[in-house]
């Protein structure tokens, strides 16, 4: 039986001061969390909104820079926002800890202590570190009626939340003083201020985790995994929102049909733990939620915004994903990567593109990083070609598999003092990052043999893989330890031209094509430059006829022009498909061109 | 008795496992040190990114840096004078400052057991 929503979400139903937003990229975290923070401050309740994502994206929509420092927002008296990024506090603390040593130490010394400062958990740390005291700080959190945490993906929001409790355990076992937090050992004296921000998580009279899904099944599926591992971690006090929920519909409309009809047999199967808790709404709308006004609509008023549409529709010609493979193909390109936000279509570009190739007749390996990506789903168990393998990196047993390797190589060197010593060591946050370079180095050697096609993390977690394996290749030239051979060569491969390509997957709305834009201008400070942007799941190009499909519709043409003119080397353009491309044959029906 | 100093340069952890590969000897000197510090041993090991002072206040650590660049290090000071530049020194070494036996820094300790009194009880 379809699950009875228990109501549209309404912010009044909150009644915590803390609200913490989860859920799988691209599921609309940011827009609920906004339109959220706006319509308690228009109740007169003071507002704190933070982003605590790497990719954050608030400053597109309140249209104005933000810093981490809480800045009023004009034209919505008591809504205060504050951004906290990442890179930005790593670098910081970085400074702090580097800085007065500028003129006392020579300056390639001082370059090594800010290298060793880049590190993958100097960044989880420094953010980490900003959060906890807009948890805990008396002087902060007295000032406001909600603070509001608008939380980074799914996996990042995870190990964020996890910290605390790990890091209490580690902090204390960490007898020695000689470990991974010993750059970081000027936080160890906050083993307080982490207690309490646990504390602050698992009291339910203080705090709401919001599981923001779409009504499809990967993003349920996704929020339902989160909200138990949450659980686990005595979080107990959860909503669900189901966010962007189509109400009506035209029914003599075929895209607009099955797009109801999915919507509404996905919440049919909607997993049972999700099931028992409080279920929102919120509806479907044809505009983009940005900007002060349409944040105000989403709980009032959103269907007039339909009427206001005087858009015309424009003709914009770009190919399919047939000329992006083809271009592959013809080229010879040997590593193929897709990046970009979670919830775009990543593995199912991936995939499509594999399956494209292996019908040109090429041998392919797909394999995937995304923790939460699905090869298995997408594939089913359904007879695959001889010519394609599959394979997926999952980080929690590749750190598994990299602990247990460091022992058996070390344990007949050692003593079990020493042992001892090494397991401490092997705890530590930056374990993970090693050990799933490693994997993954592994997997890019196989590309000397066949095409390997990478459906990489999101955003965040791209770009923290990447500058590790950067900072990753410096130190192996002074490493005295073993490096395995594939690892030493990946990244001049991932940077070779010819060889590699990199396509960057988004949808054809503001915020997908803005966070597109800026992974790309990270992935070239990199010195890695994007050959085609795929912008997937197109209502535009499936000349729907219904209204509200169509309002999405003729909205998506600036972001499709945005995203081919201003950003994209090559852009292709793949429909909205009626049925999920399920299995290797369906995802055939990828290689077609656009009408 | 012999007072001896490293200084490390700048690392992740003192055994390199957060490094790109397990260095066999971070982990022998990790251990080495923590068995002659339980001994009593003046013994004392700084990371460039922890203690910096130490390494800016110190005259010859300070000039060898200025001379040869972070690649001096690791740099041991044994009884404040220069003992080991861009290298670790060896257990017979170390053995030979604090004059002690070279096994008793290998030598695997006895297992240990942590018993709780409540219950024995």
């Amino acid at each position: 039986m379809v699950k009875t929503m228990d109501a549209q979400f309404n912010p009044n139903d909150i009644k915590t001061k803390f609200l913490f937003l989860t859920g799988k990229g691209g599921v609309g975290k940011t827009s609920t969390a906004c339109a959220t923070a706006v319509a308690l401050a228009d109740q007169d309740e003071k507002v704190l909104l933070i982003s605590t994502d790497p990719a954050s994206n608030l400053q597109d929509v309140f249209h104005m820079d933000l810093s981490s420092t809480p800045t009023v927002i004009p034209d919505v008296e008591n809504l205060f926002v504050s951004n906290i990024d990442p890179e930005a506090s790593a670098k910081a603390y970085r400074e702090k800890m580097v800085g007065p040593y500028r003129n006392k130490l020579p300056e390639a010394v001082v370059t090594t202590m800010e290298e060793q400062l880049s590190g993958a958990c100097t960044v989880e740390i420094a953010a980490f570190d900003e959060f906890t005291s807009f948890l805990t700080k008396s002087e902060i959190v007295d000032q406001y009626d909600h603070i509001i945490f608008d939380t980074a993906p799914t996996g990042h929001t995870l190990r964020l939340l996890q910290l605390p409790t790990a890091w209490n355990g580690f902090l204390e076992e960490s007898t020695h003083g000689a470990s991974c937090l010993g750059p970081l050992s000027g936080l160890a004296d906050k083993k307080d201020l982490y207690a309490n921000a646990v504390s602050a998580l698992s009291d339910g009279t203080r705090t709401t985790l919001v599981l923001v899904s779409r009504p499809d099944s990967s993003s349920l599926t996704e929020a339902d995994r989160a909200s138990r591992e949450l659980k686990e971690l005595d979080i107990n006090n959860q909503i669900l929102i189901v966010n962007g929920l189509l109400e009506d519909h035209n029914e003599k409309d075929e895209v607009a049909s099955t797009f109801y009809a999915r919507q509404r047999e996905a919440l049919e199967e909607m997993p049972e733990n999700l099931n028992q808790m409080k279920v929102y709404s919120l509806p479907y709308v044809p505009y983009s939620l940005t900007g002060i006004d349409n944040l105000r609509h989403l709980f009032t008023s959103y269907k007039e915004k339909i009427m206001d549409a005087t858009i015309e529709r424009q003709e914009i010609n770009l190919p399919g994903l047939k000329t992006v493979v083809d271009d592959f193909s013809m080229n010879g390109t040997k590593l193929i990567f897709t990046m970009g936000k979670g919830g775009v279509g990543k593995t199912t570009i991936a995939s499509a593109i594999a399956v494209g190739l292996v019908e040109k007749g090429h041998r392919v390996h797909l394999t995937t990083t995304d923790p939460a990506a699905h090869l298995e789903y997408q594939f089913q168990s359904e007879q695959q070609n001889e010519r394609l393998t599959i394979s997926s990196i999952d980080p929690k047993h590749e750190v598994e598999k990299y602990k247990a390797k460091v022992l058996e190589e070390s344990i007949k060197d050692l003593d079990e003092e020493s042992l001892a010593y090494l397991k401490e060591d092997l705890e530590s946050p930056c374990t993970e990052e090693i050990a799933i370079f490693q994997a993954f180095a592994e997997v890019v050697a196989k590309s000397e043999n066949e095409v390997v096609v990478i459906d990489t993390a999101p955003t965040g977690h791209t770009l923290l893989l990447l500058d590790a394996s950067e900072a990753y290749s410096k130190e192996i030239a002074r490493s005295t330890g073993k490096v395995p051979e594939s690892a030493k060569k990946l990244l001049p491969q991932i940077r070779n031209l010819k060889e590699t390509a990199v396509v960057i997957v988004t949808l054809a709305e503001a915020t997908p094509v803005l966070e597109a834009s800026r992974l790309q201008d990270d992935l070239r400070r990199a010195n890695i430059d994007p050959k085609w942007w795929v912008i997937n799941q197109s209502l535009y190009a499936t000349h729907t006829s219904d209204p509200i499909l169509k309002g999405k519709a003729l909205a998506e043409q600036e972001w499709i022009q945005k995203a081919h003119d201003t950003f994209g080397e090559n852009t292709a353009l793949i429909p909205w498909f009626s049925e999920e491309k399920i299995g290797y044959n369906k995802l055939k029906d990828f290689m077609v061109e656009n009408k | 008795m012999k007072k001896v100093e490293i200084f490390d340069p700048a690392m992740c952890c003192s055994t390199g496992v957060c490094g790109p590969s397990v260095d066999p000897d971070l982990t022998r000197v990790a251990s080495a040190v923590y068995s002659l510090e339980n001994k009593g041993f003046d013994i004392k090991r700084y990371q460039l990114t922890n203690d910096p002072d130490k390494f800016a206040d110190n005259n010859k650590i300070n000039r060898v840096l200025q001379e040869k660049g972070p690649d001096a290090l690791p740099i041991v000071l044994v009884d404040g004078e220069i003992a080991n530049v861009g290298g670790y020194p060896s257990n017979d070494e170390l053995a030979e400052w604090f004059d002690t036996n070279p096994e008793e820094l290998t030598e695997k300790p006895k297992v240990r057991l942590s018993i709780n009194m409540n219950d024995l009880k």
